[in-house]
């Protein structure tokens, strides 16, 4: 990207810009040292993280995800990840602003079923209401239905971001008009979260218009992980500069490049 | 006194606060959050929060996720 474009194009949530639109997870990677690598190349500023139970006694000095993430560094984004009702994601939140000093930003996902993994958005819009009450930025995890975005945003949430496919398919924008939709209603910015499988999977989300992509399983599934979050960094700047940039209109018919005036023959 | 830790039945002192507990378990300023029955304990109150018997303490931390 340009100098000028990277100091102009910028992303804002929650009142701090960042210049990379590629928000990443920290799950599945084989250890703390690929994590840190494959996050490193794939440029991301803002980074999402679980919650879970400590081990008690089993593992003694162990590694902390926030040592090799610091959140003086990185932008910390706990999930709810493994959450099935309102009450959990909403504990979950609460104990993840008390783990992070009060920082409040969090992203919501209350799902609906193991096998899909789609939202629950009826949970979702419930634990959304008590958190925006309760203080919380919410980035909400949602379907692609831009009636439920609408009402996500109304709430008050302030990133709105819908599955491309469900979570760890890798099966790419599915339904590339109802994100269109979202991204035009919206005045808050949409983030494509979950589904993404390869490089074009990211550029294809940004050349709908969305502000930027969440993944997680694309990097650290990939055969090289250091070298698909690069391949990710890249797409998703392609994609952003192609949708700034205006795409030509497609048409049916051909439409020669070289002028037909002055052919010699 | 017993009480539930992490889901598992955990037996302590009777006068035990969650400081003892949190040292105890050799946790002292690990980056954690905790619960008592579902409800948010802050660090800062550690230290004069006594333990009841049967109290379900949940300590949690941050791992890789997506």
């Amino acid at each position: 990207m340009t100098i000028e474009m990277q100091t102009t194009d910028l992303l804002t949530i929650a009142g701090k810009t960042y210049h990379s639109r590629l928000l990443v997870g920290t799950g599945k990677y084989k250890d703390m040292d690929e994590t840190a690598r494959a996050i490193a190349a794939s440029g991301a500023e803002i980074v999402t993280i679980a919650v879970r139970r400590t081990n008690i006694g089993q593992t003694p000095g162990e590694p902390n995800i926030l040592d090799v993430l610091p959140p003086e560094r990185y932008t910390i984004l706990p999930n709810t990840a493994g959450c099935y009702d309102a009450e959990t994601a909403i504990r979950t939140c609460r104990l993840a602003r008390e783990l992070l000093d009060g920082h409040n930003l969090v992203k919501l996902e209350v799902l609906g079923d193991e096998k899909t993994l789609f939202p629950d958005v009826i949970a979702t819009l419930k634990a959304a209401e008590v958190l925006v009450n309760d203080g919380f930025n919410i980035m909400v995890y949602t379907n692609d239905d831009p009636i439920i975005a609408r009402e996500l945003e109304a709430i008050g949430c302030i990133v709105i971001m819908p599955l491309a496919a469900p979570i760890g398919s890798g099966l790419g924008i599915r339904n590339p008009l109802n994100i269109r939709t979202i991204v035009e209603n919206a005045k808050v910015p949409v983030l494509v979260d979950a589904g993404v499988g390869t490089a074009s999977d990211a550029a294809i989300a940004m050349e709908l218009g969305c502000d930027g992509v969440l993944m997680n399983t694309a990097i650290a599934a990939a055969k090289h992980p250091v070298l698909m979050a690069s391949a990710m960094r890249k797409a998703i700047e392609a994609g952003r500069e192609a949708y700034l940039a205006g795409r030509m209109p497609a048409k049916r018919f051909a439409s020669a490049s070289s002028p037909v005036d002055g052919l010699f023959f | 006194m017993n009480i539930v830790l992490n889901g598992i039945p955990t037996e302590v002192a009777e006068q035990c606060f969650l400081a003892d507990l949190i040292a105890h378990l050799a946790l002292t300023g690990q980056r954690l959050a905790v619960e008592v029955n579902a409800e948010l304990v802050p660090r800062s109150t550690f230290a004069h929060y006594q333990l009841a018997p049967d109290d379900r303490v949940e300590i949690i931390h941050a791992v890789g996720g997506g």
